[in-house]
């Protein structure tokens, strides 16, 4: 037995599950894949009274809805059924891009889309990914339910939006226009490892030319960073060899990563240039075939 | 505190009493002295203790066995029934895929699930079927291998 003591609920619904974080609100934490919480319990880096594992509220909240103009991911959705959904794939095809690079399978067979959200970690994959199409989380609690645009839910390292005794039960997402093109690049040490950088890629081209983009960058800021001028810069070009390596070039200075023992500022910094570059060129050859 | 769980290991049936904070290598090990699974790093990294959970190979270190209530789990002593290595396991014997053998029942597990999912047929997707799994001594070719030969 790792983890220090605590009471282990298993509500039955979402009401009891809300019913039980306004009881107990920070001295509980919500359990749903457990892939990033249950390391952290076994090495006892934190510790709670209550663990509240929402994995039997309903399978309801383990499948992903679409409709004609939306995805919506509630709360139970694993990665790995979201990285093998066909519809999902075709809809909004970053995500299985990038679940593929998160961790291994046997982590993706438990792990969730809301709960890496909800966990915020500055290197993983999903905050960036959700950071560059139109979202909106769902977050609940006994006193109501209410929406929180993207830009506004990560907030800091490992901490969101989210009140003590609310639980994010979904995420919408808009479909993207026509035309649209996404991709997910990667730098980690070995496969499946946390990221050193990563960059997740929308595209939408008009006539062939970049209509719209949005480029986000993981694991060099305290939360999902947004490269603004990078998009900018390709914004209305038609995304040439030199459009993508300006973009990286102007990314790479947009960034403020810091040092630490897996990798310095300066490394990371030249990564973002390079995935950028990468990204962009993946939606580029993605954009020929349109 | 503790939770009653009612749980299918190997095909056998358990009610149990366990710990809050029991998590299901524990059980697995400690409490139905199913020693096949291996605790490395306890973390979710190194693999070793992979089970299989209603059909999906699973870190048994990360999840808690009052989570497995209700659930079906298959470990490495599943295997060889009857005594006999089955493809799986004489295929990493015959191609040298173990050496001290700590790590092996979690590849086995990986490896179990993954085949189940349908063939493999390259040594890419071979070792990315791997790569969940650490090993220390043997540098993976051997598993490789075996992977493909029993998937062939």
């Amino acid at each position: 037995m790792k983890p220090a003591p605590f009471v282990y609920h298993a509500p039955r619904s979402l009401e009891e599950a809300l019913s039980l974080l306004a009881d107990l609100g920070d001295d509980a934490k919500i359990l749903a894949g457990g892939q990033s919480l249950m390391p952290i319990l076994n090495f006892r880096l934190t510790r709670f009274d209550h663990l509240i594992d929402i994995n039997r509220i309903g399978d309801w909240y383990g499948a992903p809805r679409l409709d004609s103009s939306t995805v919506t991911i509630p709360t139970l959705v694993r990665q790995r059924t979201a990285e093998r959904d066909p519809a999902l794939a075709s809809a909004v095809p970053i995500f299985q891009q990038a679940l593929r690079q998160v961790a291994h399978p046997q982590i993706r067979n438990r792990g969730t889309i809301c709960g890496s959200l909800a966990h915020a970690d500055p290197a993983a994959e999903l905050p960036s990914v959700v950071s560059v199409l139109d979202s909106t989380f769902t977050v609940a609690s006994s006193r109501g339910k209410r929406t929180v645009d993207v830009a506004d839910f990560f907030q800091f390292h490992l901490t969101t939006a989210l009140e003590p005794d609310e639980m994010l039960t979904e995420v919408t997402v808009r479909k993207p226009p026509p035309g649209t093109v996404m991709a997910f690049h990667e730098f980690a040490t070995r496969k499946g490892d946390f990221a050193l950088a990563a960059v997740a890629a929308s595209v939408t081209f008009t006539d062939g030319k970049v209509s719209a983009c949005r480029l986000a960058a993981a694991g060099v800021a305290p939360t999902p960073q947004r490269l603004t001028a990078a998009e900018n810069l390709v914004t209305g070009s038609s995304l040439t060899s030199s459009a993508c390596s300006a973009a990286g070039e102007t990314a790479s200075g947009e960034v403020d990563p810091t040092s630490d023992i897996h990798a310095t500022a300066d490394h990371r910094r030249k990564l973002v240039d390079a995935l950028v570059q990468r990204a962009l060129g993946d939606a580029a050859r993605q954009g020929e075939d349109l | 505190m503790s939770v009653r769980i009612a749980v299918t290991v190997n095909s056998k049936s358990y009610h149990e009493t366990v710990d809050d904070r029991y998590t299901l290598a524990d059980f697995l090990r400690e409490r139905l002295r199913l020693t096949g699974t291996h605790l490395g790093c306890e973390h979710g990294v190194c693999g070793a203790c992979t089970v299989i959970v209603d059909g999906a190979s699973v870190r048994s270190c990360l999840m808690l066995a009052a989570q497995a209530d209700g659930a079906s789990v298959e470990t490495v002593e599943s295997l060889a029934a009857g005594g006999d290595l089955n493809p799986v396991q004489r295929a990493f014997k015959e191609n040298h895929a173990l050496q001290c053998g700590f790590c092996t029942s979690g590849f086995l597990m990986s490896v179990t699930a993954a085949l189940r999912e349908g063939p493999v047929r390259s040594a890419d997707e071979a070792r990315e079927v791997l790569s969940g799994n650490i090993c220390r001594c043997t540098g993976y070719r051997g598993m490789v291998q075996a992977v493909l030969d029993v998937s062939s």
